[in-house]
């Protein structure tokens, strides 16, 4: 009964608490992915011209853990995690299959030659039906594939060092050892 | 004279240009059948834009809602029902996609949390409200004994005549 003027400071407590966790640390662009522990949905398409054999969702049952990068000549964010992915080429520690999303084969190729390929294989979705099969609502996302093609895991937005550390690392160390 | 012209030129130029971004939301084509078309309509305004998050694709103007639409479209055409349309959209981006989704589990909260507020805050009004009718009771408690005695001491019957 003393304590009875407390229950409004404690309400306001309460929601500020949960408003200050929401704000912080959820992000509402972060769409949860349906797909993720599902296999790769099939597709074949043709290689950005000049950058390696072209891609089809056979090609990424490797038997190890691979990455499916979403990327685009026109994609301001491709290039923030392009460095990185050059890096993880350069180390040899994970091989990176390419999707290039909705762009046009000359502008994907300049992109290419300009930028450099750290792409195994690259396949052109030019329509964006592939990039709808997998899910795909905005680029950069890159998807990590089991050994038999299944989605293990789905990074929205640009790959950092951070998230490669967190959450790609310890997949690939989980399967290899 | 050149203030009313003016405006009216104003008003021409603002008018175009609604029309014309009112039209940039349906530039694409159109299926020939018209009935399959309005149902293509109702099924876009229930799907939630993915680039925009709280408008349908309907109404975005945003690329990937253009090929949603489109997408429904074809659906349509090959002969899916409406909710094989929806589950399609569902199998690839989840619930979330349905501006309507449906109770589950998972979206308990979301159904039930409004309601659980409701209660929540009718339970505290009441509460409120009972706790002041029984403050306004204590007011007009009757005067015990003691105070009736004290109180006729500084205040006796022959009201005219104050105690010294």
């Amino acid at each position: 009964m003393r304590f009875r003027f407390l229950a409004p400071v404690l309400t306001f407590s309460a929601i500020a608490v949960i408003m200050w966790y929401a704000l912080f640390n959820l992000d509402p662009s972060e769409i949860p992915s349906e797909l993720v522990s599902k296999p790769v949905p099939e597709f074949s398409l043709s290689g950005v011209p000049g950058y390696g054999p072209d891609l089809s969702s056979t090609d990424l049952k490797t038997g190890k853990i691979t990455l499916l990068n979403v990327f685009a000549s026109w994609c301001v964010a491709c290039l923030a995690e392009h460095p990185l992915f050059m890096e993880l080429k350069k180390q040899g520690n994970v091989e990176i299959y390419g999707l290039n999303y909705k762009d046009k084969p000359d502008a994907a190729a300049s992109w290419l030659k300009r930028n450099g390929n750290p792409y195994v294989r690259t396949g052109m979705d030019e329509k964006g039906r592939v990039g709808i099969d997998f899910g795909v609502y905005g680029v950069p996302e890159t998807f990590v594939i089991g050994p038999e093609g299944k989605i293990l895991d789905k990074i929205i937005g640009p790959v950092t060092q951070d998230i490669y550390e967190q959450r790609i690392a310890p997949l690939l160390q989980g399967n290899n050892s | 004279m050149r203030a009313i012209f003016r405006s009216g030129l104003v008003a021409t130029i603002f008018a175009v240009l609604v029309i014309a971004s009112a039209g940039a939301v349906f530039v694409e084509k159109r299926l020939d059948d018209p009935a399959q078309e309005t149902r293509a309509r109702e099924i876009s305004e229930g799907i939630r834009c993915l680039v925009c998050q709280n408008q349908s694709i309907l109404d975005s103007n945003a690329d990937l809602a253009r090929d949603l639409r489109q997408i429904i479209r074809e659906r349509i055409v090959a002969g899916d029902s409406d909710a094989e349309v929806k589950t399609f959209l569902v199998v690839r981006y989840g619930d979330w996609v349905l501006l309507d989704p449906p109770f589950k589990l998972r979206t308990a909260i979301l159904w039930l949390g409004p309601l659980a507020f409701f209660l929540l805050g009718g339970t505290a009004v009441i509460m409120f409200l009972r706790g002041r009718g029984s403050a306004g009771d204590v007011e007009t408690l009757p005067l015990t004994a003691e105070e009736e005695a004290s109180f006729k001491q500084i205040s006796p019957d022959d009201k005219d005549e104050l105690p010294k």
